[in-house]
Order: structure tokens, then C-alpha cells, then sequence
């Protein structure tokens, strides 16, 4: 059985290092500061007894006030789990870094988020539309899209 | 001398029965070689994600149906296991050993079908294909017995199966399980050593285990990569615990070792069938619910072994009758995300049979 991690276990090492970097604890999953983001995965990936080393999922949630970026992130190597969040501000276009230079596996997904959500990943290659075309108006998993 | 060649830009698909569906590749290839691919996606889209924020828990279970057309039931068993456990809804015993078997069932129906597409894309028209469609056959047959329906099939609830396996479902399992080694052997005689086989998929569309980690890979194409994992045994779910069987894994991460897999697969998941043909008790087959009933606030995911690999439901609840998002991680879609790597430096007709390797399926790719 995957170990769903306590983000309270990991967030104490991560302080450690980026004092500013967690925002939040709970559960199991980790809100971090959006401009540390990439740091905070670096690290996840890296360190010896977290080695999260696959991006399970991608996706993002509609909050009306903010948009929350959900990565569901796995260690093969070590079998456990664990929902790393950050926060998007703003309607028009919010940023958050891109994770691909971390996970190669973010890729597609950072791209369907950026097309459905309207999130832009700062950073990332080659961020543009994946399921609908170029022209299309809005994001449609927006709660305020109406189709 | 050297002869110098202008590349050439071919677009493949979305109107190509080798694209197994409508996909595209906008391929660049400098005279026979590929030299850059790229996955043009969407034809299929349907907004199912959207959708579900307007259905209540059980009625999002037909939109899943038409995610992975050719293995309706194992969305549908991703699906209501991410609602169970966010609502912690208990599921009838008998109602765990029918998904089982009906899982692994449907995992013989993909392998069938993809195994016979394969082979297809190798030039060999639907010599190996009609007979995999006979298997495949069979089995929704059982499904149709079971639940009406063939592919659309709606058959799992939250908190259990639609309605008990009629009286001459066990029986029929049993021939089924009878028949299908001899089956797969046929299949293995035609295939496994067979020289042009073997010429075409050695050494084709060769993926690392650090790019099949980096980029998320799941299902055969991570254990073709020789990665030891699969969401039954690693991240178990339902009553996976109780079952004997072997995880099988290649060694190259080529086209042949992804196929290699795949067979193997099947014959664990007869052993699985066996197992649980054995082993299923009398009872109830679903847990009563309210017609609208309301999942607690919070998030879950479920996630199950599908057999295109992970596929997991992302459920997040504000505590209505219906989701306030769900997100469907789509095997195939991810999957799809090292295609590039996989065909560029090998020729245009190298690039068919990894693609078809891959086993993508596009109502799940577009979603």
C-alpha cells in the first residue's frame, strides 16, 4: 500500500532549508509558497528519503478567489505519496512556475491545465493549447465559464 | 558523394486507421527518418471533466464508459473507488469479487484487441486480429449477460455493482477459462518467435526506466522499461491482496518487450480469475445509498491498474450532491507524453508500431 506521507513530517525539513517556502500543512498535503515552488520540488526530488522521483498527476481546482495547482507526487523507490499545492491570485492569465525541468512527465499535463484552466506556466517549453485549438476563447473548467 | 534531402513534412493522421483513432502525428522526416514528431490531440474532446460538475456521483459513472471505450469497466471501478473513499462507503464482499473478475476480464479484452491492432500496424491485416476479436467477443458477451450493454456498460456504483451476475455467468466463466490459455498460446505460436516480428519490434521505440520514471509512465509501458510496479500490488485496492500472481516485467523497453508484457498479463490475469472464480462467496451486491447522496468535503483519489495503465479519479467535494471538480489522469494521455522520444532517429513506419506499443485510446487521450 502506497504511505500517503503527513505533510507535517516533511514540511519541519523543508524549513530547514526555505524558511519561507511552506505556507500550510495539513493532511497530507504540502501548500507551498508559489515562488518557491520550483526549490521545494528540486528538493522533494533530490533529498534522500523523500526521492519523489514520479509525477503522478497534474491538475488544478477553481476556487473562485484563487486557483489551487495540485501535484499528486509518488516514489517509486520508496512507495509513498504525497499532494504537493500551490496557489494561482487573479483571473487574467494567473502564473505559476513550470515543473518540467524537474519531471519530464508534467509536461502534457501543465499544458492541459494552461488549456482548460487558464494557468499560465512560467518557464515551460513549449506552453500552448493540447486539447482545444488555438483561437479558442475562455477556459472551460473555469467555474465561471459558461459554454 | 553525399546526397542531400530537404525534410519533409508529413501530417499522419487524424484520418488514419494506424493512428487508432483521431490522432494525429505531424511528422518531419529527412527521407526516411524521422527527425521530429509531434502529437496533435482534442479531436475527441467532450468536456467529460466539466460535465461531472453537473451530475450527481452516480450519474458521472456513464461518462466514464466513454473514456477508454475498450475497457469501460475498469474507468467504471476507478471511478466509484474514488467516491468510496471519500465518502468511506462500505462494498459488499460479493460485490468486490465481481469487479475483480470484471476487471480482469476487461484486461483480457484490451490486451486481445491491442495485441491484434499491433499486428496490424505490422502489415499483417487482420490475420492475428480476428482471431483476438474472437476472444474479445466472448468476453463482452459475458458483459452483456451481465449488464445489458457491451461497451457502454455502466455496471459499478458507489458502494457496489448495478445487480447480481445472472445464473449462467459462472458457467460461462468457466469455459472461458478453459479455453483462454489455448488461446493465448495460439496467439504466442503466431507471434512471440516469429522472425519478421521479431526483425520489426527488437531494438524499436527503445525507452529507458529513467525516462519511463521522469515522465510518468504507467501500466506495460513503465514495466517494459523493467520497472517493478503495478497499482495492484504497490498501491493495492479492493481485495487485490487476497490474489496470487506474478508482476511481469521486460527487460529492453523496445515494442517486442511492451508486447511480451502484455501477453503475460493475460495469462496472470486468468490465474486472478481462477482465484477468484474459486473463491466468490454468496450476498449482497451493493451497499443502499440515497438516490442524491452527499460525499463529505475534502479530496480523494482512487486509483486502479488499468490495462493501459494508472488511471485515477481526482475527486474534490464541497459537500453537494455532485463534484465540485473531478480530474481524470488518463494513462494513455501521459503515456502519449514520450512518443517524440521514442520514434525520433527511427523510420516513418518504425513510428506506427511504437505508437500502436503505446495502446493509447483517444476517448481518453482528449477526454
Amino acid at each position: 500500500m502506497t504511505l500517503l506521507l503527513n505533510a507535517d513530517e516533511v514540511a519541519p525539513r523543508l524549513r530547514d532549508r526555505y524558511p519561507d517556502a511552506v505556507l500550510e500543512a495539513k493532511g497530507s498535503s504540502l501548500l507551498v509558497r508559489r515562488e518557491r515552488l520550483l526549490e521545494v520540488a528540486r528538493f522533494l526530488r533530490d533529498t534522500e528519503g523523500l526521492d519523489f522521483d514520479y509525477p503522478c498527476m497534474v491538475t488544478a481546482v477553481d476556487w473562485w478567489d484563487y486557483f489551487d495547482v495540485v501535484y499528486y507526487l509518488n516514489s517509486l523507490t520508496r512507495n509513498h505519496s504525497l499532494y504537493l499545492k500551490t496557489r494561482a491570485y487573479g483571473r487574467e492569465l494567473p502564473a505559476v512556475p513550470s515543473l518540467v525541468e524537474v519531471w519530464r512527465g508534467c509536461d502534457f499535463q501543465e499544458r492541459e491545465v494552461y488549456d482548460l484552466m487558464g494557468i499560465r506556466f512560467e518557464g515551460h517549453p513549449n506552453l500552448k493549447r493540447i486539447l482545444l485549438w488555438e483561437g479558442f476563447e475562455g477556459h472551460p473548467l473555469r467555474k465561471d465559464f459558461i459554454g | 558523394m553525399t546526397l542531400r534531402t530537404d525534410p519533409v513534412t508529413i501530417n499522419f493522421g487524424p484520418h488514419h486507421p494506424s493512428t487508432h483513432g483521431v490522432f494525429q502525428m505531424r511528422i518531419t522526416a529527412d527521407g526516411e527518418v524521422i527527425t521530429n514528431l509531434e502529437p496533435v490531440m482534442g479531436y475527441l474532446h467532450r468536456g467529460c471533466e466539466k460535465l461531472s460538475e453537473g451530475r450527481t456521483y452516480t450519474q458521472v459513472v456513464p461518462l466514464t464508459d466513454r473514456l477508454d471505450y475498450l475497457s469501460p469497466m475498469s474507468n467504471n471501478v476507478a471511478c466509484v473507488l474514488a467516491a468510496e473513499r471519500l465518502g468511506d462507503i462500505p462494498v459488499p464482499e460479493r460485490a468486490e469479487y465481481i469487479r475483480v473478475i470484471m476487471a480482469e476480464l476487461q484486461r483480457l479484452a484490451n490486451h486481445c484487441a491491442m495485441t491484434g491492432f499491433l499486428l496490424n500496424d505490422l502489415g499483417t491485416f487482420f490475420t492475428l486480429f480476428h482471431y483476438t476479436m474472437r476472444e474479445r467477443e466472448k468476453i463482452l458477451d459475458l458483459f452483456e449477460m451481465t449488464c445489458g450493454t457491451r461497451v457502454t456498460v455502466s455496471y459499478m456504483r458507489p458502494g457496489g455493482v448495478l445487480q447480481d451476475l445472472p445464473e449462467e455467468f459462472l458457467p460461462r466463466l468457466r469455459a472461458l477459462l478453459d479455453e483462454m490459455p489455448h488461446r493465448i498460446d495460439d496467439y504466442e505460436a503466431l507471434i512471440t518467435q516469429n522472425e519478421i516480428v521479431l526483425a520489426r519490434t527488437k531494438g524499436v521505440g527503445v525507452m529507458s526506466k529513467e525516462l519511463a520514471i521522469a515522465a510518468g509512465c504507467s501500466g506495460p509501458m513503465l514495466r517494459g522499461s523493467g520497472v517493478k510496479w503495478d497499482i495492484r500490488k504497490n498501491d493495492t485496492y479492493s481485495i487485490y491482496d487476497r490474489f496470487q500472481f506474478d508482476i511481469p516485467v521486460g527487460t529492453n523497453g523496445d515494442v517486442y518487450d511492451r508486447y511480451w508484457v502484455r501477453i503475460q498479463e493475460m495469462r496472470q490475469s486468468l490465474r486472478i480469475l481462477e482465484q477468484a472464480y474459486r473463491d466468490i462467496p454468496q450476498g449482497e451486491v451493493r451497499t443502499r445509498l440515497p438516490l442524491f447522496f452527499r460525499l463529505p468535503s475534502g479530496e480523494a483519489y482512487g486509483r486502479i491498474e488499468a490495462p493501459k495503465g494508472e488511471l485515477g479519479f481526482y475527486l474534490v467535494s464541497d459537500g453537494g450532491i455532485a463534484p465540485y471538480r473531478m480530474h481524470v489522469r488518463a494513462p494513455s494521455f501521459i503515456n502519449l507524453g514520450v512518443l517524440r522520444d521514442l520514434t525520433v532517429g527511427y523510420t516513418v513506419a518504425d513510428a506506427v508500431i511504437t505508437l500502436g506499443s503505446v495502446d493509447i485510446v483517444l476517448g481518453e487521450v482528449d477526454r
